[in-house]
């Protein structure tokens, strides 16, 4: 508790604009049972923020929550200063989820699935322009699917379906990723491909918020560490070393 | 083919077929891919009262089914999102009662009976009239423009609702419009194929396609393409055969599926092996 209270401490109060995410006092009930429990969070534009801990320990409801996908039940959360509900810059946001859903079975192709990342920044009565399917192939490159482009989403693996889901977001371009378990069940491959995604965006400035269970590879990529546990934040600082089990408590952050 | 061109009714059947080939399929993509296969079946009950309340006050049953279907649609929506839960029993409460409202109004309109009902329940392309095939192009023009102007929004919504919501699309709105399409394209297939049939249009080509096909947008236009075959060949085969026209439709769109089932198999082995591990 007490570095999580420097690590806010260290934060400029000037910088209120520059952060992508500022949670005050967040609380979250699911069925009346409260998951998050007073969370303190602000994340800064250009940061690489890895939010970890055990299962049920209210991780991907925290960044369902400061997305607005979670409603809160006390407290206030902010995407770049303004509420989610009147959030209206969401180009700005690139949302990684858990999961590919395939849609009842109807297929849709790599292409297809990449290409709707671009829905944020398509005005409705256009049709897809250059620029679109410039991010499209760039994006597609990026994370090296280019070759099955034209396949239906459901061929692919569990990690190369992560892959298509980061294309996505890449594809529309935006200032911060927010990604659900990126590294969950991925397989080697994947999980390289992520780590040099991460790499080449924290080259570029952008600012990325992730859950994980574990880091692996992308451990040295990451700035801050925030550990949940029962719905309260038990650590907030520095990375834990190596990819060992990051929702140990550290030594040190032990009250 | 020839002999049945000599006929009005034909040539207005025919019409009405070719439409309600094409929009019920494009919506049905959609619908299908929300995991909402029952959607039009709910809705086709509801219209039902529609149907009959259009009876009872005298009005134009296809203008009172299109409101009573819109507003079943809205409240199955309004159902569906406040929770999953719950959300199929409140829809089956909804579908009694559109049945059984149906029943009991038209019981009430004079001169009507269960008999009046038959041919929306079942469907009577060759009584459509030309005002019914104006209603229904109207109609069909809406649905197409809906799925050609909120297609690609459609898509991210009907595939993960969080994801359209994170990227900032009118999430209830376009909710309410897919569902409002379906109604819509429920009371354009009604008088084609019989409210009790009307979500076999909408269902089965889909199916069909997406044995065969890779993308979303090949999907749509070989299941509406398949609708037309459908519609188009079942009314042929009808009025030649001198069976029912609704039911002749869909089975010749299930006998579809059912080839494609084993055709779909055999191309999906051989293409994931031309793909590689």
């Amino acid at each position: 508790m007490t570095r999580s209270a420097q690590a806010t401490g260290v934060a400029p109060r000037q910088a209120a604009t520059s952060a992508a995410f500022a949670m005050t006092e967040g609380r979250v009930a699911l069925d009346g049972r409260p998951v998050l429990r007073g969370i303190d969070l602000r994340v800064t534009t250009g940061e690489v923020v890895a939010v970890l801990g055990a299962n049920g320990s209210g991780k991907s409801t925290l960044i369902r929550a400061l997305l607005g996908l979670a409603p809160l039940s006390g407290g206030s959360t902010e995407l770049y200063g303004v509420p989610p509900a009147r959030f209206r810059d969401w180009w700005r946001i690139g949302y990684v989820p858990q999961r590919l859903s395939v849609g009842g079975g109807v297929p849709a192709t790599v292409r297809e699935v990449v290409a709707s990342g671009r829905i944020a920044r398509q005005s409705r009565l256009r049709r897809a322009g250059a620029a679109d399917r410039a991010a499209v192939a760039m994006a597609l490159e990026a994370v090296g699917l280019t070759s099955r482009a034209g396949d239906p989403v459901g061929w692919l693996s569990g990690g190369q379906q992560q892959r298509v889901l980061i294309a996505r977001a890449l594809a529309g371009d935006p200032d911060t990723f927010v990604m659900d378990e990126p590294t969950a069940g991925v397989d080697a491959e994947s999980q390289r491909h992520l780590a040099d995604t991460l790499a080449a965006l924290v080259e570029r400035g952008k600012t990325v918020l992730l859950v994980a269970h574990e880091l692996g590879p992308i451990a040295p990529l990451v700035t801050r560490a925030v550990v949940l546990r029962d719905g309260v934040v038990v650590h907030d600082g520095a990375p834990p070393d190596g990819d060992g089990h990051a929702y140990e408590p550290w030594p040190g952050s032990r009250q | 083919m020839i002999e049945m061109l000599q006929y009005d009714f034909m040539w207005r059947a025919l019409a009405a077929a070719l439409l309600v080939g094409l929009s019920a399929p494009a919506v049905g993509t959609f619908i299908v891919q929300r995991r909402l296969a029952l959607l039009g079946d709910g809705i086709g009950h509801v219209a039902l009262t529609g149907v009959a309340l259009g009876f009872l006050t005298g009005t134009a049953p296809v203008l009172t089914a299109v409101v009573v279907a819109v507003l079943g649609a809205v409240a199955i929506e309004l159902v569906r999102a406040r929770g999953r839960t719950t959300g199929d029993v409140a829809l089956a409460l909804l579908f009694y009662g559109g049945i059984a409202g149906g029943v009991l109004l038209i019981g009430l309109a004079p001169g009507g009976s269960n008999s009046t009902l038959t041919s929306y329940l079942f469907g009577s392309i060759s009584s459509v009239s030309t005002q019914d095939v104006w209603v229904i192009a109207v109609l069909a023009v809406f649905v197409l423009g809906v799925v050609a102007v909120f297609g690609r929004e459609l898509f991210v919504l009907c595939q993960d609702e969080e994801v359209a919501r994170v990227n900032g699309l009118p999430v209830r709105f376009l909710s309410l419009l897919i569902a409002v399409t379906a109604a819509l394209t429920v009371v354009i297939a009604m008088r084609v194929v019989g409210l009790l049939l009307v979500s076999a249009l909408m269902v089965v080509p889909v199916a069909t396609s997406q044995q065969v096909t890779r993308g979303f947008v090949t999907t749509m236009l070989l299941a509406m393409s398949l609708g037309v075959a459908a519609t188009v060949g079942g009314l042929t085969s009808a009025f030649y055969a001198g069976v029912a026209p609704g039911a002749a439709i869909v089975l010749l769109a299930l006998g579809g599926f059912v080839l494609t089932l084993g055709v779909g198999r055999f191309v999906r082995r051989g293409r994931a092996r031309e793909a590689g591990p």
